[in-house]
Parts: structure tokens; sequence; C-alpha cells
């Protein structure tokens, strides 16, 4: 487990609502943002908002982020004085392991929070950061 | 001064903020001065060929540079200009 990344500290809002989009969406990816803030000890997030998955094709597999969504979190962060701390998204049927895909244009600093989704429901959740020599570490969710 | 909003992942190579103003007339101008005032932010940037990198978008205003001239594309001191990050990825 990471020690070199802040623990989150995810609230129980935020949390329901990225277990519940992965229930939602399944058997397809969701995906969002979430936000909150940074302090000397802990990333605490404090709200989760959901995002239209825009991959073409099969979503199952897949999710993508418009450019113009990602302007709009920019922008809801600074009007609401909350830091954009990162992105969460869903694994259908699958660990909530980062894949290459993930890994080839994920950002430093960001926590990236995988909710693995069964047909019966949410799994796990894990959350990974990308380290300085670009590999993904797992982050504590306290 | 054009303006040129800096996304948060990004934001710990410019002392946290947010913003960053230069002169500049076109956006690979304005992308090369805060290369050049801050260290390491070059690399997740541009490549080695010294192109933008294929998971940075550039918006100004509204509007994706891919659909102006890319990084030739004219600015002057009232546009804002944005760093997207491209997010995607997937399980498999």
């Amino acid at each position: 487990m990471s020690n070199q990344f802040l623990p989150l500290d995810v609230h129980a809002s935020a949390m329901n609502e990225m277990r519940s989009h992965g229930e939602d969406a399944f058997p397809n990816e969701c995906c969002g943002f979430f936000y909150g803030e940074e302090n000397n000890r802990l990333r605490v997030v404090t709200l989760a908002k959901r995002i239209e998955n825009v991959k073409e094709g099969d979503q199952r597999r897949r999710f993508e982020i418009s450019g113009k969504d990602y302007l709009n979190a920019e922008r809801f962060a600074a009007k609401e004085g909350l830091t954009l701390l990162g992105i969460y998204h869903s694994h259908p049927v699958h660990p909530a392991i980062p894949s290459e895909h993930d890994l080839a244009v994920a950002m430093p600093w960001f926590s990236y929070i995988i909710v693995s989704v069964e047909p019966e429901g949410v799994d796990h959740i894990r959350s990974w950061q990308l380290t300085p020599e670009r590999k993904f570490e797992e982050e504590t969710i306290k | 001064m054009a303006t040129l909003i800096i996304p948060t992942p990004l934001r710990k190579f410019t002392n946290g903020k947010a913003v960053f103003e230069a002169k500049a007339s076109d956006v690979r101008s304005l992308l090369q001065a805060l290369s050049n005032s801050h260290e390491g932010i070059q690399k997740h940037l541009f490549d080695d060929s010294g192109d933008l990198r294929s998971f940075i978008r550039v918006y100004v205003g509204d509007e994706d540079i891919y659909e102006l001239e890319g990084t030739d594309t004219k600015i002057d001191d009232r546009d804002e200009v944005s760093i997207i990050p491209a997010i995607a990825g997937g399980s498999k």
C-alpha cells in the first residue's frame, strides 16, 4: 500500500454516488469527477459528479470524458472553491486495477478511483495515483 | 497578456497557480512561455519532437484548437486558453 501519497478520506455521500453510478451504468463503464480539498494529512473527497461516457463503440471496456466536460469541471471547482482531485470510473466484471489504457493517458497528481462492479453490485473500490516513474501506485482509502 | 488556465494536475509545476499570463501571438508561443518559466512542465505538454502530446488538448475559449489551426492558432490579449488533459481509459 502507498505511503508516498496522502490517504483519501471519501465522504459517504461521494462514495455512495460513485458506487450507485457504477451499478446504474452496468454493464457499461461509468465515469465522473470528484472534488474536495487537500490538507497536509489527507485528501478529503466531499463531492462526486457523474459525467457522460462519450466513448464511441463498446462502453463495456472503455470510457472517455469530453474536453468540454473537463473544462467545465475545472470551472465548477474554481467557482465553488473546491479542488478537482481526480477521476473515477468503473470496471464492470473486472478488478479495480488500472489497465494499460488507464496508464497511457494518466496525469500526475490526480487520484484515480476505480469501482469494480459485478452483476449483483459493487464488489470493491480502490484508488491509484501516478508516480514520477509513470507507474500507478495504490492510495489508501480511509 | 493572454491568459492560460493550468489544469489542476499540472499546478504542482506552477507553485499551485491556476493562471499564467504572457505576451503571445499564438498558442504554441504561449505554451512555450509557460514551459520556459516553469521547470518540469514541458515534458507533460510536448513530446521529444516538439509536438503537443496526444493526451493534451488545448482550448481557446470553448473551442478545441484542433478545430481551429492547432498550435498555430492566433490569440490576443483577450483570449483565455486552457490546457485540457485527455481523460479516458478502460478495463482491458
